[in-house]
């Protein structure tokens, strides 16, 4: 992207709370906030190392009840709990990063669904600690010193100051010695080792990484939502960050923000237009097509139009 | 080219490997020294390719000694069999595909931390195959099969490594295009570094080798002189075609 066409996007973004109509816009953005940081989060793996977790809502509902929970029942800061949420679910990323080791492809991939099960299944049986289905009500918006960032604005500009981030992270990440490593294991694991690359390492690494942001982004969601229950992890939500890695663009470091946005505004915009019995179908037909005309996904579409008007 | 001194820089003594229960390697004995290019030959299955992912740490022997330059490195990192110096040139899928020329160049030279020598390398590597240089920017795995071939090669030499694995590396390629491989092997032996290469050619390989192994279900059953393999009745039979 150009300078200009950046400095015109981190203007809208800076400015969206004064210019949005109504606050019901603004949930929408703080959603594909939280959104964007979980595609995020999955790319690293799905479309840096190449490794499908299909458990990744459990990273995000670990990093949600953790942070609802320290707040709770023990009165910790959100900005304390913030971080012990981003560290516990970065515990969980290694155990599964750990056990999944000798594991690829869809051995990986049936270790992380069972992994989301069984935390699932916690959440909902051990009452003393999560209430159950019942959830746990009432998690406290966060305050920053004498504000309280209960109104959508500020929660606005929390959840962006997320994204900045976690896109700085993976940034970071991916232009480094690390992020080729990540990429030769994708791309021929037999040679990356053969090169010296550890590959144990270095799955392991970008599933703690990747964890962690995930745990960012439920922590976020909680005292957003101030409400968590069972339903954080839903199989749904995990769809959900696989269907805007892929079709924003696996790979990339904008790809799943792209995806964020378009697929948390369009099920909105969806529901303004159709019926909701409509709805699930527009949405379905749109991601065949998308699958079917941009099979690598928007943002590398874009990438190689450009490169094709360039002389 | 000096006449190879008699202290191995490699020894493989006895070594057992195995992947889970198939046992690859039952008892493999093999020198080679400083300067030579060795081959070894034998039929799918023998433990060629084993013997290799062993010497490189990529398969961990379960008996026996692996001894480069005096030290023992049966069960060492790869990384760090690699800044030993034994760099491997696996078969099969040879490059990097979505890593361009240059990254996967860069990707040969992952465990040295000298920024500077590997420019400079870079700059030699480049001179030495033009074609590389030319298509810098270009996806690998855009490239055809020699040029991938070429860049596979260039990639080992990145690590600068005193002892090149070669894995077959006529497979796949026209004849033609073989040759210009092994001519690059020999003269990557010319300039000083140690060659021990696994190939299905046995004519070709033997032809250009010092000397020569034959491979049997894990084990060395007949090593000596290249020349002397081309002409033994046995591996002439078996592996040559009359």
């Amino acid at each position: 992207m150009s300078g200009a066409g950046r400095a015109v996007l981190a203007g809208l973004a800076l400015t969206l709370p004064f210019w949005l109509p109504n606050p019901y816009f603004l949930h929408v953005a703080i959603m594909a906030g939280i959104f964007g940081v979980l595609a995020l989060s999955l790319n690293l793996l799905l479309g840096y190392t190449g490794q499908l977790s299909l458990g990744h809502a459990a990273f995000f509902g670990i990093g949600a009840y953790a942070s609802a929970l320290l707040t709770l029942r023990l009165e910790w800061s959100f900005w304390l709990a913030l971080p012990a949420a981003v560290a516990l679910a970065a515990l969980a990323g290694w155990l599964i990063g750990r056990l999944a080791l000798k594991l690829r492809g869809a051995y990986f991939v049936l270790v992380t669904i069972s992994f989301a099960g069984v935390v699932a299944l916690v959440s909902v049986n051990w009452m003393e600690l999560t209430n159950g289905p019942l959830g746990l009500p009432g998690v406290p918006a966060p305050t920053l010193g004498p504000w309280s960032l209960r109104g959508k604005p500020a929660y606005y500009y929390l959840v962006l100051a997320a994204v900045l981030l976690a896109s700085l992270v993976c940034r970071r990440l991916v232009h480094s010695r690390i992020g080729r490593a990540f990429v030769a294991l994708r791309e021929n694991e037999p040679l990356a080792e053969s090169v010296g690359v550890d590959v144990t390492h270095y799955l392991v690494l970008a599933a703690v990484v990747s964890a962690a942001m995930a745990g960012l982004a439920g922590s976020l969601y909680a005292h957003y939502t101030r409400f968590v229950s069972p339903e954080v992890f839903l199989f749904s939500y995990t769809v959900t960050m696989v269907i805007m890695v892929v079709a924003g663009g696996k790979g990339t470091l904008a790809g799943p923000l792209v995806g964020a946005l378009i697929f948390t505004v369009l099920p909105e915009a969806l529901r303004a237009v159709v019926s909701w019995q409509w709805q699930m179908l527009a949405y379905g037909v749109l991601l065949i097509l998308l699958v079917v005309f941009l099979p690598r996904g928007i943002v590398p579409a874009i990438a190689a139009w450009r490169v094709r008007q360039a002389p | 080219m000096t006449a190879p001194d008699r202290t191995p820089l490699l020894s493989l003594e006895d070594l057992h490997a195995a992947y889970g229960p198939v046992v690859a390697l039952r008892g493999l004995d093999l020198v080679v020294h400083p300067g030579e290019l060795v081959c070894l030959i034998g039929a799918n299955g023998a433990g060629k390719t084993s013997t290799l992912r062993a010497v490189s740490g990529l398969l961990s022997p379960t008996r026996g000694r692996i001894v480069f330059d005096g030290r023992p490195i049966h069960g060492a990192e790869p990384a760090d069999i690699l800044v030993a110096g034994i760099a491997h040139c696996p078969e099969g899928r040879r490059v990097f595909p979505h890593l361009t020329v240059r990254e996967n160049l860069e990707m040969g030279a992952y465990v040295r931390r000298d920024r500077r020598g590997v420019d400079a390398d870079l700059e030699r590597v480049s001179t030495h195959f033009p074609i590389l240089a030319e298509r810098r920017r270009q996806m690998a795995g855009t490239l055809s099969g020699g040029e991938q071939q070429m860049l596979a090669i260039a990639r080992a030499l990145m690590a600068r490594p005193r002892l090149i694995l070669f894995d077959e590396p006529s497979l796949g390629l026209s004849p033609a295009l073989v040759e210009t491989t092994f001519g690059i092997i020999a003269d990557i032996r010319r300039r000083g570094t140690t060659v021990l290469m696994v190939e299905q050619n046995a004519y070709l390989a033997l032809r250009m080798a010092d000397r020569g192994y034959v491979m049997e279900t894990g084990r060395v059953v007949l090593g000596g002189p290249a020349a002397e393999l081309l002409g033994n009745d046995r591996v002439r039979r078996a592996y040559l075609g009359g």
